[in-house]
């Protein structure tokens, strides 16, 4: 028995969901152009403008998109067909595995059309240094990814829009993703330095600048997934027993 | 507790028990249903049905007793494929359009019945390619239908699958039933209509307070509850000594009619016919399920300790 047909029907119930592709597609790239269009040549710290924002906006919809199935999770839970699928065969590994290949699928989508458009405004990186950056990003998302299922296995379906929004504005005004930061010293600072957005915003200048991707970075972001997942589990777990 | 004798091992319930909180939802429940069978789980609201279809279908984990499914654990029965369920919630996924939801059904398990016969067989055919999101009630109710038998599984649990249906579409939903599981399937379902259990099942295991009260054929709880009256025309007749006749429970006289309310009617008919031969316009009525139904459903044996019901 294959999970490919739970997958197919997993992405498709995602792609027919018309408010998915503002949030996560239309609302990052109607910003990008908003903002980054009239700043093409400004350049900071030896990365131009288009490139840090592009970044930083891929970033907002990689976030968004990561997020997105956590209220499908909730949602299925309130009508109570999360019971249901438990009274099948389908095991939960493949559920979840295709949670995380679809949001997966749509954070790709975010990045590519982010790329697209940083393209158009003079972003010029070489192919190996588009894949680098891609990848930073999937994989600096991870911690949302996480975060959005702890989400949705938790929380009430109406709770849980207003909830997943919150955390993703919080984790983008406390990154930088806004286009400026916060606090440059302080413990301010610190609690920025502490979250995966920060460090993923500076991944475009960190692609363009060899090794400018410290290790602080993948300590956070690993610290976050190692912290997150028994949490997902133990979120799981409760959500599986009865409502 | 035997074992069914059926060569297949068959359903097993023993002693189960649950409670949430100082509520015990289910005491003490034995139950064996032999592959093939079509049982009701018949009781009101709070008797404790969906808790044991729940724990059948390993949802939620019992304080105390077992549950073996064709001698399997639950869970192992629900992974094999076994187990076809409808639950009392569960609107379908949004999103997606009636056939699509039975196709995705279909793929879990692992011998799944065509999706065009079961679309057929349930009556969902023509609405297929409607969005599960713009289904009527008892559209809604056949697609889970639908959704529980695709996989073609040995037992299907149904909690009230006609619960949120009119009359005729409950006659509807239970014509479609008999047509899809003619081919020796199990069920169980859990229903609070007398009507339905008394057409629908070959055998009633009706509950109250969580405990089976009882078991068998409706003719049988009908006997069980004692409620068959015999009628007679029978003048000047003393009421006292057709009272103390065996079996008989209770003896009334209006005029020359009278009318034994019998505790077992099998033995009160010959007593009868022996002490009063003169009896004529000889009448035996089975009490009505109704009946059966409230007299073993009101008493709550050994639960005094109880201050709350059981929501379930």
């Amino acid at each position: 028995m294959s999970g490919s047909t739970h997958l197919r029907y997993e992405i498709l119930r995602t792609l027919r969901n018309p408010m998915l592709y503002v949030i996560t597609l239309g609302l990052p790239l109607v910003l990008f152009y908003g903002v980054a269009s009239g700043q093409r040549h400004v350049t900071h710290d030896g990365t131009s403008f288009p490139l840090y924002f592009m970044t930083a906006m891929a970033v907002y919809g990689a976030m968004f998109a990561v997020t997105s199935p956590g209220a499908r999770i909730a949602r299925d839970r309130a009508t109570g067909w999360t019971r249901q699928m438990m009274i099948t065969p389908l095991r939960a590994r493949t559920e979840v595995t295709a949670k995380v290949l679809t949001m997966y699928l749509m954070a790709s989508a975010a990045l590519a059309l982010l790329f697209l458009a940083g393209a158009s405004l003079g972003v010029r990186l070489t192919a190996t240094q588009w894949l680098e950056l891609a990848g930073l990003l999937l994989a600096g998302v991870g911690p949302l990814a996480v975060l959005g299922l702890i989400l949705g296995y938790l929380l009430p379906g109406d709770a849980l829009t207003p909830a997943v929004g919150g955390v993703v504005i919080l984790f983008a005004l406390f990154g930088g993703v806004y286009g400026f930061q916060l606090a440059s010293s302080g413990p301010l600072f610190d609690v920025m330095k502490g979250l995966p957005s920060y460090w993923l915003v500076l991944a475009g200048n960190a692609t363009v600048n060899h090794g400018n991707w410290p290790a602080e970075a993948w300590i956070t972001i690993a610290t976050w997934v190692v912290v997150l997942i028994p949490v997902a589990v133990l979120a799981f777990r409760r959500s599986a027993s009865r409502v | 507790m035997t074992v069914t004798t059926d060569a297949r091992p068959g359903i097993v319930l023993s002693r189960l028990a649950k409670s949430y909180g100082a509520v015990r939802a289910v005491r003490d429940v034995s139950l064996v249903i032999a592959p093939g069978e079509t049982v009701a789980l018949l009781g009101p609201n709070g008797a404790g049905k969906t808790t044991t279809i729940d724990m059948m279908l390993g949802l939620i984990h019992p304080d105390g007793g077992t549950v073996s499914i064709f001698g399997a654990p639950p869970s192992a029965a629900v992974r094999s494929g076994w187990v076809g369920g409808m639950l009392q919630t569960g609107a379908p996924l949004d999103h997606l359009r009636v056939r699509e939801i039975v196709t995705l059904m279909a793929s879990y398990y692992p011998h799944p019945l065509p999706v065009d016969d079961v679309l057929r067989m349930t009556g969902t055919a023509e609405f297929a390619r409607q969005w599960t999101t713009k289904l009527s009630g008892g559209q809604a109710q056949r697609v889970r239908f639908a959704a529980a038998l695709v996989g073609d599984p040995d037992l299907l649990l149904l909690d009230e699958p006609t619960a949120a249906l009119d009359v005729e579409g409950r006659r509807a939903f239970w014509q479609t039933m008999r047509t899809a599981t003619d081919r020796g399937k199990t069920v169980v379902f859990a229903t609070h209509y007398l009507e339905e259990a008394d057409a629908y099942a070959d055998r009633i295991v009706l509950l109250a307070h969580g405990q089976i009260v009882a078991d068998g054929p409706a003719t049988e709880i009908k006997a069980q509850a004692g409620s068959r009256t015999i009628r007679a025309t029978l003048p000047g007749a003393d009421v006292a000594a057709l009272a103390a006749l065996p079996g008989v429970r209770s003896a009334q006289r209006h005029g020359d009619a009278v009318a034994l309310s019998c505790s077992d009617a099998d033995a009160a008919l010959p007593a009868l016919l022996g002490a009063f031969p003169t009896a004529r316009d000889i009448e035996v009525t089975g009490g009505t399920l109704e009946e059966a139904f409230l007299e073993l459903t009101a008493s709550e044996p050994n639960a005094r300790e109880d201050t709350v019901e059981a929501t379930r």
